[in-house]
């Protein structure tokens, strides 16, 4: 057996199988601790091992494990220790007269072994762990401040996320090992202080992550109470195309600095959270432009107006948009509009193409607004205007125009092509508004009727469009909803206030819908209100969608 | 001197004579009044506007109020809420307890509990997003994507949401936002909120708000699946029973129709009322299976009794409604053993005519359609 003798002032060898390809090594040791034989192979582990010679001195690391197992009358158990940078087992068998033997066996490359794989686990774990609550939110913040706290619960004894200027200011999240999450903080902060740091927040030159002197660390850097800074680490977070910022890992003084496997991990990490980062801000860029070209499109909150009660309710054919191809709207009078104008309407077509074309509409009839007096010539120039555009749809509609007289409310309807309206009296009584009128959009001519109603205190006029009454559902999962059904829920709600009649028609329709697809469904009241208007609160319904 | 909840009762009790006689003007001014006569805000919306709204949930329940009066009711204290609600008090930037999202589960129609706790958390300063009624869980995930709040606030009052709540729950944490729920239907004492690993759980709008207030902790686990929290669902019972939900229900009618003379001669509405009424017990059977909780059926049954009793209907079609529902699930052990319990417990007449119903104040009263009042 060749002998290849590690001592403290040479390297270990990682790579060293002559000893232990000799497997154990033995030595026999008399109860008052004098070596009684030695095989060649335990001297070889043990060079100054000489049979004969007392334990505590030829293997001290051994000798008091002995002289216990010697005191004690169970069976001993196995020691370890590292012999001049080797990890050693020693495993004692008793003899008979009270002599031990004890086999040593030579375990540094199991050891070393077992030490990786462990480490390697956790690696994969932390990454693993990562990518999951990574994954999970497209909220920039919460990606910043969950990076900065995976980081500091496995990397460093303190992480910052920084991520790119915007206006001047840097979002930053710092969290510091064992408290709680990571707030983001907005500061202004002079990039070029920290070296690397300009060019991982503008995602370009690409840049390697980079070691600072801790001398060399802005103030702002160190978490409050964290205490000298040991080491830093700068890594730039991968973009992909958008820059995402930058990773700062840093160690206390005294606790050592990055390991090279630590790095590869922090570097696997920082591209994990970058990715995370940048998607979550191309999302919020999305979301934010949707927004905005959503605004125009969403159905309008009622307000009460002039006396009158106006509610409104609406939802769309799929859970995941918010608008479609229903629409309403108040338009208070103006010169020529002969009253408030209301309008409900249904666009061929359902999604944000039908939706688009609701905004089109929309607008005309704003522009058309001084008009409305005539509500025929209003819906002829509508009509006028739809068919001589190519990418126009049909579109059904009611317009009602609404004046206050004293405690009733005059109103005149005119549909076309749309569900007449519902009067729903004060005694329960349901009547359907006796109006009718070609579609607009179709035809080069268009014909219509004007229906005039008075509503006393606690009447509503009620619109809605065919999504309701052709619902299809039930408890028994295969009738449609009906006109009919609509009319005995609308006698129910005689007398309640506008949101209410809404919120109620709403609520039978989604229900009998169930899970069902059901088309768009929009619901509009107005209410003659019982005596004193409220003017001192909102008029904003109940537990309506505002998002 | 008068104490405080003397006080609180006594505005309680004008309020609800001004809802009553739907003067909404009279109602302003008793909660202005409250307000001038020094209650805080927080008692005028919990213990002045909230209570009268438990009155008119009970009252509903008791058969007291129609459904209009009870719609009426509600909507003038919705609008009341308004004056006590903080204006212009902007949130503190950064500084402020923090920023909360408000919503009901989709489906969930009655929005008044999850609106109180809005205003109160507004009242504390937090920063508030009020989604209101029935929020499509699409709409709640991309909002809290974009605006990150520190919590979500979920309600929910019937236990026929549990599990549209359960999916909702494990969404909002898959965002890495903590969920509190709230509501009746996760149980008086919020076993189901555990059940289905909500992040906290609070009985009424001032402890919810003390919760959100000590902060909750990112979700522990945010990738859960149904199946984690609930292994039972394995055995796929709930999933084909809620499937099969619409014909199971039919198939009942029908072969009640022949079993019991008197419901031939129904007419379409209270056919239809029948129908209702059986489809109600199959959903609440599929609650059942998805929680592991019999109790959950067994008290939906005796609430309907009550309701019923309540509204003079005889409740005679509830035991062989449920022994042929019973026939029907002969493919599954579990539903089926759950539907035999029950209608052991039932076959003589049921709690309507022994009395004893369900406490109101722990029963959120539902009209026919099975929704909150």
């Amino acid at each position: 057996m060749s002998v290849v003798r590690a001592s403290a002032s040479e390297p270990t060898p990682t790579t060293d199988t002559p000893r232990d390809a000799g497997g154990a090594a033995a030595l026999t040791v008399s109860p008052s601790g004098l070596v009684l034989e030695a095989r060649q192979s335990a001297a070889a582990l043990l060079p100054q091992l000489r049979a004969g010679e007392p334990l505590a001195q030829v293997v001290p690391w051994l000798a008091p494990a002995h002289d216990a197992a010697c005191g004690r009358a169970e069976a001993p158990g196995p020691v370890c220790d590292v012999v001049d940078g080797r990890a050693v087992d020693a495993r004692p068998v008793r003899h008979g007269d009270g002599s031990i033997t004890w086999w040593l066996i030579d375990v540094t490359v199991v050891r070393s072994l077992r030490d990786e794989l462990r480490l390697e686990q956790a690696r994969a774990s932390f990454l693993a762990e990562a990518s999951a609550a990574l994954l999970g939110s497209l909220n920039v913040l919460r990606c910043i401040e969950i990076s900065a706290d995976l980081a500091a619960s496995r990397l460093a004894d303190a992480a910052l996320v920084i991520a790119p200027e915007t206006r001047g200011r840097c979002q930053v999240a710092s969290a510091v090992t064992g408290t709680r999450t990571a707030r983001t903080v907005l500061r202004r902060i002079d990039t070029e202080q920290l070296p690397g740091l300009a060019e991982a927040l503008q995602g370009f030159p690409p840049v390697p992550s980079r070691w600072i002197d801790p001398a060399l660390a802005p103030a702002w850097l160190a978490p409050d109470g964290f205490g000298e800074i040991g080491s830093v680490v700068v890594t730039p977070l991968p973009g992909h195309g958008v820059p995402a910022g930058a990773l700062v890992l840093l160690r206390r003084a005294g606790s050592g600095p990055f390991s090279e496997g630590e790095e590869t991990t922090a570097r696997e990490f920082a591209t994990r959270a970058g990715l995370a980062m940048s998607a979550a801000r191309m999302f919020a860029d999305q979301a934010s432009i949707t927004d905005t070209l959503m605004r125009e499109l969403l159905p309008p909150t009622l307000q009460h107006l002039h006396g009158v009660e106006f509610a409104g309710g609406y939802r769309p054919s799929q859970d995941h948009e918010r608008v479609g191809g229903d629409f309403y709207d108040v338009h208070p009078a103006v010169e020529g509009s002969g009253g408030t104008l209301a309008v409900l309407g249904d666009v061929c077509g359902k999604g944000l193409e039908a939706a688009v074309f609701t905004g089109k509409i929309r607008s005309a009839l704003q522009a058309l607004l001084p008009l409305a007096e005539d509500h025929p010539r209003l819906l002829r120039l509508l009509n006028d205007a739809l068919i001589t555009d190519a990418h126009a749809r049909f579109v059904t509609m009611v317009l009602a125009s609404v004046t206050r007289r004293g405690a009733d409310i005059r109103l005149r309807l005119t549909c076309a092509g749309h569900p007449p309206p519902l009067i729903i009296r004060a005694d329960g009584r349901v009547e359907e508004a006796a109006t009718h009128g070609t579609l607009i959009g179709a035809l080069p001519s268009i014909e219509s009727t004007t229906f005039t109603t008075a509503l006393a205190p606690g009447e509503t006029c009620l619109l809605y469009t065919d999504g309701i009454t052709e619902a299809q559902g039930g408890p028994l999962g295969r009738d449609m909803f009906g006109e009919d059904r609509l009319r005995r829920v609308a006698a129910e709600c005689a007398g309640m206030p506008a949101e209410a009649v809404v919120e109620r028609v709403q609520m039978v329709a989604a229900q009998w819908a169930g899970r069902n697809s059901h088309d768009d469904m929009a619901v509009m009241a107005v209410t003659a209100p019982h005596t004193h208007h409220l003017a001192a609160v909102d008029g904003r319904g109940p537990g309506r969608f505002t998002a | 001197m008068s104490t405080h909840s003397d006080r609180t009762t006594r505005y309680a009790d004008r309020l609800w004579e001004a809802v009553l006689r739907r003067a909404q003007h009279t109602a302003a001014e008793v909660v202005a009044d409250a307000l001038r006569d020094g209650l805080d805000a927080e008692s005028v919306l919990l213990e002045v506007i909230g209570a009268v709204q438990a009155r008119v949930g009970r009252e509903w329940a008791a058969n007291r109020l129609s459904v209009a009066q009870e719609h009426a009711a509600t909507a003038i204290n919705d609008r009341v809420i308004g004056i006590v609600a903080p204006t212009g008090a902007a949130p503190v930037e950064g500084g402020g307890p923090g920023r909360v999202t408000v919503a009901c589960v989709d489906g969930e129609w009655h929005a008044f509990p999850a609106r109180l706790l809005a205003e109160v958390l507004r009242l504390r300063g937090f920063d508030v997003d009020y989604l209101g009624a029935q929020v499509p869980s699409p709409h709640l995930i991309t909002h809290l994507h974009r605006t990150g709040p520190d919590a979500v606030a979920l309600s929910s009052s019937l236990a026929v949401r549990l599990p549209t709540a359960h999916a909702t729950i494990s969404a909002c944490q898959a965002a890495g936002v903590p969920v509190i729920v709230g509501g009746a239907a996760f149980g008086a004492d919020g076993r189901y909120a555990r059940l289905l690993g909500a992040d906290a759980w609070a009985p009424d709008a001032r402890s919810a708000a003390d919760t959100l207030a000590s902060g909750l902790p990112t979700p522990e686990h945010p990738n859960s699946q149904p199946l984690d929290d609930l292994p039972h669902l394995a055995d796929q019972e709930f999933t084909l029973v809620s499937r099969k939900a619409p014909a199971l229900a039919a198939s009942v009618v029908h072969r009640l129709a022949e079993r019991l003379p008197e419901v031939g001669d129904y007419d379409d509405a209270q056919r239809e009322r029948t129908a209702e009424d059986v489809r109600h017990i199959v959903d609440f059977l599929g609650v059942a299976l998805y929680t592991g909780d019999p109790g959950i059926f067994t008290d939906f049954l005796d609430w309907t009794a009550s309701i019923l009793a309540a509204r003079s209907v005889p409740a005679r079609v509830l035991a062989p409604a449920l022994d042929l529902l019973g026939e029907q699930l002969r493919d599954f052990p579990r539903a089926a053993a759950l539907v035999r319990s029950a209608s052991a417990g039932r076959s003589t007449p049921g709690p309507s005519a022994a009395g004893d119903p369900p406490s109101p104040a722990a029963d959120p009263p539902r009209d026919r359609t099975g929704e909150p009042a």
